[in-house]
């Protein structure tokens, strides 16, 4: 399949984008700056930029709790993000959610969760939506490996294909739920090859080849837009960070890490765009620094931004004991 | 006497009971090796090998359902969730099946489990990470929930939590792990339903569980300052409830703030505010108070938290209240 330059470029620029929030964000949090869980995504970027990539902005996904690749391949503003990050009145969700949680109903993102295995069974539900109101949209499910072993996965997969839901089903196999290797959490190797308890397609890609994922993904929306029910897709690919920010990562193997670094995502894409002339070196250059200076940007609006109003934290939800406010 | 934080208290009862009896074993996610997300069973792993400290999958309905199952027959199975919040995916199995069986089948089988919950909020991690879920256990015939706010507490309820034939729901403040707090050198179990005093007084009761038995101390130093004598009554354990305790209490100070990290609606400290009212009506000089967490989910921005958690300032507020 012939991939566009167009294309290629947008791919380059989202993962290069995730790349680099990302690593600010790292920082930011090592500073002390921002708290909470912070999960990074950072070697995993070509997944969400490759499965987003055949997506509209009416389509929706659903998110994990390490979601920032997610929520800016889908078209998320990373000065939202950024705000959010911070807990900033400014961030997608008030500061309300934080790293874990940001939604963007404008942009389909029917938010980051916290609750491991959670997204199998909304994204069905999201599909069930769109299948009933007869539009041709789609919801990609974004999960980890470790979160198939939640019965959510089966019960989600069961009825998407059973009710031939739109929805694709992309794993994230990154070798790991926190600490346990896949070895140690389930016994197989393919994700993918659960799909056959399930009647629909299952396929396993290089989650670390962006056009690999593109094209996969393309597919399984295509079939879904046509009323052809959900695919499975298992991406493999590797977290570099730890789990969580602060996670030492003494469960790793060692030279594991420097093996998947040679598989970088980024300068596989970057090799290609040279080699076809798609863009010059100079060209590129001018991405990233473009890029850096929207990272500073959203930085800048997060510290100017202000922490959100105590009145707010009665409100999003319906409660009838605010007369209990605080006398502090 | 030792110093101990309250995360190796809970390690060092469990620990006990491990190196007493060989069924007594240990499963949850990352609770091997990594040694559970909050360092609570560091090192056990290495001490008693993967047969009795097991890391499972992501998989709350399995872990506890394991529990049940494995205690049901023979084990005696301390099955630990990440975080209290993911209840809900182990719910089924805790409340239709594990609080049920002993009953339903008229004795015939026990389930002497312990499920490890680690709750509370302080520390940003926002809505579905925070939550004080232990009025969701309370409600439930045929389960047990303990929650210790101190070293000594905790080392001592875990031994009686292992030790009973029924599941026993150990509720741990995550915000708590690292204090320090005194341990007897000598160590004995603490009978579940023994409240505790935490501090004396006789003007107003303050019943606090968890983190907020800190709060509520933290508030009573600062009233005895101004004259005001305030008890500080720890129940530990929530049911069994040592009612006599508190109602005592009351007798003697007739007067009561109640003190829990919960949202208020629907909570524990409801069902204390019902019990004290039905028992105590006629002791009481003024209405019971209660001191929660606003009706809402937890926020992630610092400052919307700590204005949805309740705190000392609050209980003290209160109890100026309650003593106007
Ligand atoms: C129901 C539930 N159980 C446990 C957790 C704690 N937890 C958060 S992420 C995680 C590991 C998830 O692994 P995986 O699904 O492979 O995603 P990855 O982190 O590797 O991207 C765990 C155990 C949770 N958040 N929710
Ligand atoms: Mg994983």
């Amino acid at each position: 399949m012939k991939i566009s330059n167009e294309t290629i470029i947008e791919m380059y620029e989202k993962m290069v984008k995730i790349r680099k929030f990302e690593t600010r964000a790292m920082n930011l949090f090592a500073e002390g700056q921002v708290g909470g869980f912070v999960h990074l995504y950072i070697g995993e970027e070509a997944v969400a930029t490759g499965a987003c990539e055949s997506l509209r902005d009416d389509d929706y996904i659903t998110s994990t709790h390490r979601g920032h690749g997610h929520i800016l391949a889908k078209g998320g503003d990373m000065k939202y993000m950024m705000a959010e990050l911070f807990g900033k009145e400014t961030g997608y969700c008030k500061g309300k959610g934080g790293s874990m949680h940001i939604a963007d109903a404008t942009k389909g993102i029917l938010g980051a969760n916290g609750i491991v295995g959670a997204g199998h069974n909304i994204a069905t539900g999201a599909g069930l939506g769109i299948q009933y109101k007869g539009t041709d949209q789609v919801c990609a499910c974004f999960f980890g490996d470790a979160s198939t072993n939640q019965s959510t996965f089966h019960e989600g997969l069961n009825l998407a294909s059973t009710w031939k839901l739109p929805v694709v089903f992309i794993c994230e196999n990154n070798g790991y739920g926190i600490s346990v290797s896949q070895a140690r959490h389930q016994n197989i190797t393919d994700i993918s090859q659960r799909a056959v308890s399930y009647n629909i397609p299952g396929i396993t890609v290089d989650g670390n080849d962006v056009f690999a994922v593109f094209e996969a993904v393309q597919e399984a929306v295509a079939r879904a837009r046509k009323g052809q029910g959900p695919t499975l897709i298992e991406c493999k690919t590797y977290r570099w960070r730890g789990h969580f920010e602060g996670d030492p990562t003494v469960y790793r193997p060692e030279g594991e890490l420097e093996q998947w670094k040679k598989k970088d995502p980024i300068p596989r894409v970057e090799k290609y765009i040279l080699d076809n002339q798609v863009m010059t070196q100079a060209e590129m250059d001018k991405l990233n620094e473009k890029i850096d200076a929207l990272v500073e940007e959203a930085v800048d609006f997060a510290l100017a931004s202000k922490f959100p109003d105590i009145s707010s934290a009665v409100e999003d939800v319906y409660t009838d004991i605010v007369e209990e406010g605080r006398s502090r | 006497m030792k110093q101990m934080t309250y995360g190796e208290a809970i390690r060092e009862g469990m620990r006990i009971r491990m190196r007493e009896d060989e069924n007594v074993c240990i499963f949850g996610e990352d609770v091997g090796a990594f040694g559970g997300c909050f360092g609570v069973t560091a090192g056990l792993f290495d001490e008693f090998g993967d047969k009795r400290v097991r890391d499972t999958p992501i998989s709350e309905g399995v872990i506890i359902g394991c529990a049940v199952g494995s205690a049901a027959t023979g084990l005696r199975p301390i099955a630990e969730l990440m975080f209290i919040d993911f209840l809900t995916v182990g719910m089924d199995q805790l409340v239709n099946q594990a609080a049920k069986m002993r009953y339903m089948f008229g004795g015939n089988i026990s389930v002497p489990m312990v499920v490890r919950l680690p709750g509370g909020g302080g520390v940003s991690a926002a809505a579905q990470h925070s939550q004080s879920l232990e009025a969701w256990l309370t409600h439930v015939p045929g389960l047990k929930v303990v929650y210790p706010s101190t070293p000594q507490d905790a080392l001592g309820l875990m031994l009686s939590a292992i030790d009973d034939e029924d599941p026993v729901m150990f509720v741990e403040h995550k915000a708590m792990y690292g204090m320090k707090g005194e341990v007897d050198d000598v160590i004995v179990p603490i009978k579940l339903g023994v409240g505790d005093i935490k501090r004396a007084g006789t003007d107003i009761t303050v019943v606090a569980t968890g983190k907020m038995v800190h709060e509520a101390l933290k508030a009573a130093a600062k009233l005895e300052k101004e004259g005001i004598s305030v008890e500080v009554i720890d129940p530990r354990t929530l049911y069994p409830l040592d009612k006599k305790m508190i109602f005592n209490s009351i007798e003697k100070t007739t007067r009561v703030v109640i003190a829990t990290e919960e949202v208020k609606r629907g909570s524990f400290a409801g069902e204390l505010a019902a019990m004290i009212s039905e028992s105590c009506f006629f002791n009481l000089d003024a209405p019971i108070k209660r001191v929660n967490a606003l009706d809402t989910p937890i926020p992630f921005a610092p400052n919307l938290e700590n204005f949805v958690l309740p705190n000392d300032v609050d209980i003290y507020n209160a109890v100026k209240e309650v003593m106007a």
